[in-house]
């Protein structure tokens, strides 16, 4: 009987060892016919593409604002736009902005260098599958300062408007405002000691 | 004039190119114009005031609104709030 019992149960085993392999070697070989698939689909990225687009972006930024401008963005890697409904040309009571790339643009008063509020604004572009829809760093500036020299008013009607410091750290602002400053400063006096040196040279 | 669209992962792209006094690069270049604000684009025109000499921008939606002489029309993604 009990012989029985146990040619019974390995029998089980057996079919059950069978079932539990075979399951496992159907998975096995779809897998391994998947893969090729996967790989054939998937986009091969050139590492150097987003580099080689953003090199692109900074000529074409640069071809298109002002030489100051395009100076500011390279040397301190943000662009101040004053705005248009500015109470006084002299800049007293006038507003700013700072364009940054893929950040909120911050509007401040130029007197008093008080921050007044983060505009977040994007250009996504929807079509775009392979490399996301976050145009380059310098061609999202373009845009902002496109849109600020165009359509003021149009593009702080569309943007998100919030207090400061929500995306933007306002330590970090601060700090480039003073560095804004120095640049300008020391533009002014570089500008100022040219003809004198042109003059000892000549 | 040129027609270049700012794009993600690739700069700025050429669209197409042609001389507005033409009749066919005209139509060339309407056709391009209304394909790309039909696909979502804005469009703006970089410009260089007489006076000043700034650089400023302006945005166009209809082919007719681009200043004569101009050189470039940028296309960019439509602005939305982030």
């Amino acid at each position: 009987m009990s012989s029985v019992a146990f040619v019974v149960v390995a029998l089980i085993a057996a079919t059950l060892a069978t079932y539990s392999l075979a399951t496992r070697l159907r998975a096995a070989r779809g897998e391994r016919r998947r893969a090729p698939r996967r790989s054939r689909q998937a986009p091969v990225l050139d590492p150097g593409t987003e580099r080689r687009a953003e090199r692109r972006a900074r000529t074409l930024l640069r071809s298109i604002v002002n030489r100051d401008e395009w100076e500011m963005y390279r040397d301190l890697g943000f662009i101040r736009v004053i705005g248009r409904n500015a109470l006084d040309e002299s800049g007293t009571g006038a507003y700013c902005y700072l364009i940054y790339p893929h950040k909120p643009i911050v509007a401040y008063l130029a007197g008093s260098n008080s921050l007044m509020s983060e505009y977040c604004v994007e250009f996504p572009d929807h079509e775009e599958r392979m490399y996301g829809p976050k145009l380059p760093d310098s061609d999202d500036v373009l845009a902002k300062w496109m849109m600020l020299r165009s359509d003021e008013e149009g593009l702080i009607r569309r943007a998100n408007m919030h207090l400061p410091g929500r995306q933007v750290d306002p330590q970090q602002v601060r700090r480039d405002l003073w560095r804004l400053a120095m640049w300008e400063r020391d533009r002014g006096v570089r500008r100022s000691t040219a003809p004198a040196a042109m003059e000892a040279t000549g | 004039m040129k027609f270049l669209r700012l794009m993600p992962g690739r700069g700025e792209v050429v669209l197409a190119e042609g001389d507005p006094r033409l009749s066919a690069d005209e139509e060339r270049l309407v056709e391009e114009f209304r394909r790309q604000l039909d696909a979502g684009m804005w469009a703006a025109v970089p410009t260089t005031d007489g006076s000043s000499g700034r650089r400023e921008a302006v945005m166009v939606r209809d082919f007719a609104d681009i200043p004569a002489g101009a050189e470039r029309v940028i296309f960019f993604p439509r602005a939305a709030g982030g």
